[in-house]
């Protein structure tokens, strides 16, 4: 992975510019089914990233990584902030060992973040959570597929949640009411998905 | 701490802060300063939400070597409570339990419990009978 000191930041600003460019649809998604704060939350949490940019710079990324998830657990709150937060911390903690092998890193420790995700939230594939984003889009990677394959891959696995009943959160109160609209934290998770896959492409283009 | 000897501690999470004090009141009526009691609930803005972050910090301020019984109302205030938890250090960790119960009567019984000397599992387990 690209070594740069200004790669990750790079990579920051991209993830708040899609938040911030999007808090108010994710707001108004969480409106329909849930408490609303799902795009102020996660405006918090990325702020709180940006502000944080170059000391994490300055770490290599597994660590990196791992202080972003503790920052989002500490500013996101609501049920996502320990999501994204475990999410990020397990990803670094996956990174930082050499168990997988030099380079061939990535996709089973995204394999175990997401697993951890799932633990964290008790929660399982269907539920119309953030994890019908995950599942497919680590299967993309394992897959290698390419960053626009992955990308889009996200969107749509984002729009499937519409027709899910949700098996957990606020929304799982409204019972088959939820159907019908789009779970906020795939949302937020198919657009942080989309900007880091188009930050990495236009790296790769450059 | 205020002469609460070593009575286990209690601490409430709601979104709402008007919530988790209205129940800290509640508790302070029943068992005066004899409990180490916390409250926390809202987020940055003022407006509802949890914490892991103010958790944390409730945690501490009704921390007791007998443990801590934390009482939370719906799912983030639970998830942000776990995630606060396993940020503690094991030793105070494991001391801490979260309870399956209702916010107002769960942390009114368990002070009550707590009150008169009980142990952390004791305390939990008195609150947790009121839950189906």
């Amino acid at each position: 992975m690209e070594a740069g000191q200004s790669f990750l930041p790079g990579l920051i600003e991209a993830c708040r510019a899609a938040i911030a460019l999007n808090a108010d649809r994710l707001c108004l998604l969480d409106e329909e089914i849930g408490d609303g704060d799902h795009g102020t939350n996660m405006r918090r949490g990325c702020d709180a990233v940006f502000a944080e940019r170059d000391m994490l710079a300055d770490l290599p990324l597994p660590q990196a990584l791992e202080r972003i998830g503790m920052t989002l657990v500490m500013s996101v709150g609501g049920a996502s902030g320990p999501l994204y937060g475990t999410l990020l911390m397990e990803l670094g903690r996956g990174l930082a060992t050499d168990e997988f092998g030099v380079g061939h890193s990535f996709s089973p420790a995204l394999s175990r973040a997401v697993d951890a995700v799932a633990r964290r939230g008790r929660s399982v594939a269907g539920e119309k959570t953030l994890l019908d984003v995950l599942y497919p889009v680590q299967a993309e990677v394992s897959m290698h597929s390419t960053l626009d394959g992955i990308a889009s891959e996200a969107l749509a696995a984002a729009e499937r949640t519409v027709a899910m009943k949700a098996g957990r959160g606020r929304a799982a109160f409204l019972g088959n009411r939820s159907i019908g609209h789009m779970d906020p934290g795939a949302c937020s998770c198919a657009l942080l998905t989309d900007a880091i896959c188009r930050y990495l492409g236009e790296l790769e283009g450059a | 701490m205020r002469g609460n000897g070593g009575n286990v501690g209690i601490v409430i999470v709601s979104h709402s802060p008007l919530i988790a004090r209205g129940t800290a009141d509640m508790v302070r009526q029943m068992v005066g300063d004899s409990v180490p009691l916390s409250w926390c609930g809202g987020n940055a803005e003022g407006g509802l939400g949890t914490s892991a972050k103010d958790i944390l910090a409730a945690i501490g301020a009704a921390w007791s070597e007998a443990g801590v019984a934390v009482f939370v109302d719906l799912g983030g205030a639970e998830t942000n409570s776990e995630m606060a938890i396993e940020m503690l250090e094991p030793s105070r960790a494991r001391r801490v339990a979260i309870c399956n119960a209702p916010v107002v009567e769960g942390a009114v019984i368990a002070a009550a419990e707590a009150s008169g000397g009980a142990t952390l599992s004791k305390v939990v387990a008195t609150a947790e009978e009121l839950s189906p």
